[in-house]
């Protein structure tokens, strides 16, 4: 007897349909650059709002709590911070001098063009990643304000990321301690270029790794200064990442690894700023 | 009405991606941030189906591809297999009863865990596999599954409160008739 043919769609043949949809999207995604563009802006129409909106309800809250604690603590804080002004006058007098210091080996080095002539603009975070994974964040800064993809973030000093993604009024940030980041960089005292690439096991201790440093005289020390390097295809030169806080010689013998404490605290981000040149508008003009 | 328990489902979704996105990074324990869009998932997977299941998974991978994602595409074929292994779990879901739905979470979250670790650094040579699992994976299972103790309760609400009114619609359309 012959066997009718059973039209009935089941949710085996919805996944099947779905999963080779996924699989195509990926696959269209990986080649040709989609043009995801329009889609993002209106979606992000419907999110940035309200990520916007609560980011600014927890500052308040913030602020609220902080009005509320107790007169003890108030005094017992005054006290803190007197000490911390004896502290940091200390320091200030010392900083001082090295600033002589400081200037004297800019000119030592030529690099005496620092990031403080860029044109900035400053965001805030208002979206962290959703992901335990990777770390990136969302600031409430876009196309509007001359922000595009492939700016570089700053805070307090140091680099933050680089913008992965643009839209209207927002972006998204990669930071260097994300797994996937990998910044050139380059010592200060002697510009050996190394490699400065995120890992997600040193982001518990506030690390990042770098990696392919040659160094054939050992005279890379702790503390030595890493900036961001000339060679760099994306990022300007001369942004400070961090201080070398270990150095290893790798089992080839003719380049060194470590780790490297950044000048961010990646932890506390609020406010960034995004230089709005760009590297490659740099090199043509 | 179909389109309005869509609508809500959408509602919901983005709900939990902002939430996700913003308190629940200030909630963080460890910096690690539980993971809700999978609760969603799996918790409309399990009380409608397969189908339910998957449509959710989809969504919310293709809302987080579009946002934070390398590669489109990538996170909504994980949601959608967890959706759709969810939705085949559906034929042991009773009223009130929490901890199977808190069980397919901790297994659905270890996949998810697994899946993502697999593909996205075991592939770029970062073969530390027991740090990942130990620092990342299992950590996040557990406050995803913590987390799932109080949205799973809302959202069975919500799907009761669904069903009813479309019982109740249903009902007025045959008196009607």
């Amino acid at each position: 007897m012959k066997k009718k043919f059973n039209w009935v769609i089941k949710s085996k043949h919805i996944l099947v349909i779905m999963i080779l949809i996924c699989i195509s999207l990926m696959a269209l995604a990986a080649t040709v650059n989609l043009p995801v563009g329009p889609v993002k802006n209106v979606i992000g129409y419907a999110i940035i709002p309200f990520q916007n909106g609560i980011n600014s309800i927890g500052k308040a809250l913030d602020g609220a709590t902080a009005g509320l604690q107790s007169k003890q603590q108030l005094v017992e804080e005054n006290q803190q911070l007197q000490e911390k002004v004896n502290q940091l006058t200390e320091q200030n007098s010392q900083l001082t001098q090295d600033l002589d210091e400081l200037d004297r080996l800019q000119e030592l080095y030529s690099l005496d063009q620092q990031y403080s002539e860029y044109d900035k603009v400053a965001a805030q975070v208002i979206a962290m990643d959703d992901e335990n994974w990777f770390s990136t964040f969302t600031i409430n800064r876009g196309t509007d304000d001359g922000v595009q993809v492939d700016c570089n973030v700053i805070a307090g000093g140091g680099l933050v990321g680089i913008v992965t993604e643009v839209g209207n009024n927002w972006a998204t940030v990669r930071s260097i301690i994300d797994d996937s980041s990998n910044v050139s960089a380059m010592t200060v005292s002697t510009s050996d270029r190394c490699i400065v690439a995120g890992d997600l096991r040193l982001i518990n201790e506030g690390k990042l790794q770098f990696i392919h440093l040659k160094d054939d005289e050992d005279r890379i020390q702790e503390g030595e200064k890493i900036v961001t390097s000339d060679v760099s295809e994306k990022f300007l030169p001369g942004i400070l990442i961090g201080y070398v806080s270990e150095v290893e010689e790798d089992p080839n013998n003719l380049t060194k690894t470590g780790t490297l404490t950044p000048v961010v605290d990646f932890e506390h981000i609020r406010e960034v700023l995004v230089i709005k040149e760009l590297k490659q508008q740099k090199g043509d003009s | 009405m179909r389109i309005r328990r869509k609508l809500v489902y959408l509602l919901v979704i983005l709900v939990c991606f902002i939430l996700q996105t913003t308190v629940f990074q200030g909630l963080a324990i460890g910096s690690i941030v539980p993971n809700l869009l999978l609760i969603v998932t799996i918790s409309f997977g399990f009380m409608r189906g397969k189908v339910a299941g998957m449509w959710t998974g989809f969504l919310c991978g293709i809302l987080k591809d579009i946002f934070y994602g390398n590669l489109l595409g990538f996170y909504a074929l994980i949601y959608l297999c967890i959706g759709y292994g969810a939705g085949c779990c559906m034929k042991i879901f009773y009223d009130e009863e929490i901890r199977v739905p808190m069980f397919l979470v901790a297994v659905g979250d270890v996949l998810y865990g697994l899946a993502v670790y697999g593909f996205q650094f075991l592939l770029r040579g970062r073969t530390d596999m027991f740090f990942y699992i130990r620092r990342i994976i299992i950590p996040e299972a557990i406050y995803t599954v913590l987390i799932t103790v109080i949205l799973y309760k809302l959202l069975f609400i919500l799907n009761k409160k669904l069903t009813a009114l479309e019982m109740k619609e249903r009902d007025s359309f045959w008196l009607r008739k």
